[in-house]
């Protein structure tokens, strides 16, 4: 057996036959030309059947995979009718040359130029000149296109893929893409991932046409690729695969269905996510909206502050994408515990106790106000809410509330357009939850953020792995400060949900539904999941 | 001759996307359009060159708009900054 590693694109798994996606090489002939005005119309004919070709690739594409992915052969489009291109291929003409080298020396120019950009996404984009390049090529030298010659489904294998050659592809004949290159930036990956087709890129792949017709399992759960695996791992494969298959369409079935017991019982079930993109996921997921929108990526891995319109923007781009759906924006939850030195947060002995979330907001409110400002800017976009993390007594809120409205003013003021936001709070520390009568009064909602509600509760680091038994989540003094919080929320006409990894551990679904809790927010992963054990009681 | 300058909120810069946008709004307009970022200039109308530049998100790029319908041709390159960018 050989086995590959590779970066995957697509969690899933697929055995078959590898057919060796070979690219037809042919030498680009350079020679001189007599008549270059003539040259010059082949190349120009070429190119409107180039632009004819790329119109029908981008409706293919539009019903394939959607508008978003069918823009890259908009892109290619315009590359082709780009000035600077045409005017190395004519410079090369004017030399005499014949067109297919032309295009070959103005290809070669463009790649070098985006392959020595330290930027990895533009370096990506080499492979879209090399595919509009080729298309132009082959038009001139007659040669039909690529195609998988093949009778039954196969795992591709190849070198690497452009975006053209991946979309073409008949995605009946396909169960996988592996390439030897490419990354999961490239428009391939992100065909492939639209197309629903495990893949994996960036293997290493060397084996070429010997791999051809051979048995090959492709992992994307672990990113591996076994070719001809002994009989037992097939075996094991091949249930793993039977297993998945059969999980995958039994949660697809509950796509569009509402998340009821058979006692008629109801619970929202909504998505975390950490950065804009995830936002498709958790669509994908058929989550009924965002529970937590983590906003520390906005703060993280880089060495100043993000400005109002660029956390803005971020905002924005959720708010739109989940339409009429809730999306609850979690503040900054930061502390010394998170390397984000532009903070100049002290070391601290117990970083857990310590300078963190709200404590810091309140400390430093202009951190807190411009992202205030932001989350309520981006407000009229969408259905946003807010919650607050850390709180352990009313004055918090008091003070939030207080910044809010002075927030809030401001934009008025300024003539920014604001709408209603909900405003809520993490129950997240045993104190909050002690006194959620109280706060219950302040605020329109609570979100119990368990996994810091037990570490407090317990007093257990869940970073310390010898500690691992004696963290249990179901310890019956959490699950009544969770009964408690709920209890007090609806005594004060709020709801109140969960977020933390609890929400989707499915042996406590029934107790949660029987708690009362209104909002279960998970990983867009486990919604249909969690929607299942709802389902099932 | 108008300009003005804007940070790039993009998390990755202007990429082939907007950068196709771009291109196809900028040519509505007679006026020429130059893009100055990362240290490089791009016509606003080429889409190879405006690629090229490389800008990433905060970034600094700086927008010369000079023509006979500049006015309105700065005003709609702000406005597509601050809606794509």
């Amino acid at each position: 057996m050989e086995k590959y590693t590779g970066k995957s694109v697509l969690k899933g798994i697929a055995i078959g036959r590898i057919y060796w996606y070979q690219k037809q090489e042919y030498q680009v002939a350079q020679t001189k030309v007599q008549d270059t005005g003539a040259e010059k119309k082949r190349f120009a004919q070429a190119v409107e059947t180039a632009q004819g070709q790329l119109s029908a690739l981008y409706e293919e594409a539009l019903v394939r995979a959607g508008e978003d992915h069918a823009m890259i052969f908009d892109i290619h489009k315009m590359m082709l009718e780009d000035d600077d291109y045409l005017d190395a291929v004519n410079h090369v003409l004017e030399e005499g040359f014949n067109a297919e080298y032309a295009v070959e020396m103005a290809q070669n120019q463009f790649a070098e130029l985006f392959a020595a950009m330290d930027d990895e996404y533009m370096r990506a984009r080499v492979a879209d000149i090399k595919d509009i390049s080729r298309r132009v090529i082959r038009i001139l030298a007659g040669i039909p296109e690529d195609g998988i010659l093949a009778d039954e489904p196969v795992i591709v294998a190849a070198d690497d893929l452009t975006p053209s050659e991946t979309v073409k592809m008949d995605k009946n004949k396909i169960l996988a893409f592996v390439t030897a290159r490419g990354s999961s930036n490239s428009h391939t990956a992100i065909l492939a991932r639209s197309m629903n087709l495990p893949a994996l890129v960036n293997t290493g792949l060397e084996a070429g046409e010997s791999l051809n017709g051979k048995i090959g399992v492709v992992d994307g759960f672990h990113g591996e690729f076994l070719v001809e695996p002994e009989p037992e791992l097939l075996d094991q494969m091949i249930h793993r695969k039977n297993q998945w298959v059969a999980d995958l369409e039994a949660l697809e079935q509950l796509k569009g269905k509402d998340n009821a017991a058979s006692d008629g019982r109801r619970i929202d079930i909504f998505a975390n996510i950490g950065k804009v993109e995830d936002a498709e996921a958790a669509l994908e997921a058929d989550a009924g909206g965002i529970g937590l929108f983590r906003s520390e990526f906005l703060y993280l891995g880089r060495d100043s502050f993000p400005t109002e319109e660029e956390q803005f923007s971020s905002y924005k781009a959720v708010l739109e994408k989940m339409g009429d759906k809730k999306v609850i924006i979690r503040t900054l939850d930061i502390g010394a515990d998170k390397k984000v030195d532009y903070f100049c947060l002290e070391e601290e002995e117990n970083p857990a106790l310590g300078y963190r979330a709200i404590r810091i907001c309140l400390d430093r409110p202009e951190i807190f106000i411009t992202q205030l400002r932001a989350i309520f800017r981006a407000s009229v976009y969408g259905r946003a809410a807010i919650m607050f993390p850390m709180i352990v007594s009313v004055n918090e809120i008091r003070r939030i509330k207080e910044i809010v409205g002075q927030v809030k003013k401001a934009l008025s003021q300024e003539g920014y357009p604001i709408k209603e936001v909900e405003l809520g709070i993490m129950i997240e520390t045993p104190a909050a939850a002690l006194i959620s009568d109280r706060l219950a009064r302040e605020v329109d909602f609570f979100s119990i953020g368990t996994n810091d509600l037990t570490q407090y509760t317990l007093a257990v680091d869940r970073q310390n792995q010898k500690l691992e038994s004696t963290c249990d989540t179901h310890h019956p003094a959490i699950l009544k400060l969770i009964q408690m919080t709920v209890e007090n929320a609806h005594r004060a006409g709020i709801w109140a949900g969960i977020c933390g990894e609890l929400a989707a551990d499915t042996d406590l679904t029934e107790t949660f539904l029987s708690m009362g809790v209104d909002e279960l927010s998970v990983s867009p992963s486990s919604v249909l999941k969690v929607r299942k054990a709802v389902r099932d009681l | 001759m108008k300009t003005f300058q804007f940070i790039i909120r993009d998390p990755v810069g202007i990429h082939a996307r907007p950068a196709g946008l771009l291109v196809k709004r900028a040519a509505e307009f007679q006026s020429n359009i130059t893009i100055n970022g990362n240290g490089k200039s791009a016509d606003a109308k080429k889409l190879l060159k405006l690629m090229g530049l490389g800008v990433r998100q905060g970034m600094e790029i700086s927008c010369q708009v000079e023509g006979a319908d500049e006015e309105a041709a700065c005003q709609a390159m702000k406005k597509f900054f601050e809606d794509n960018l």
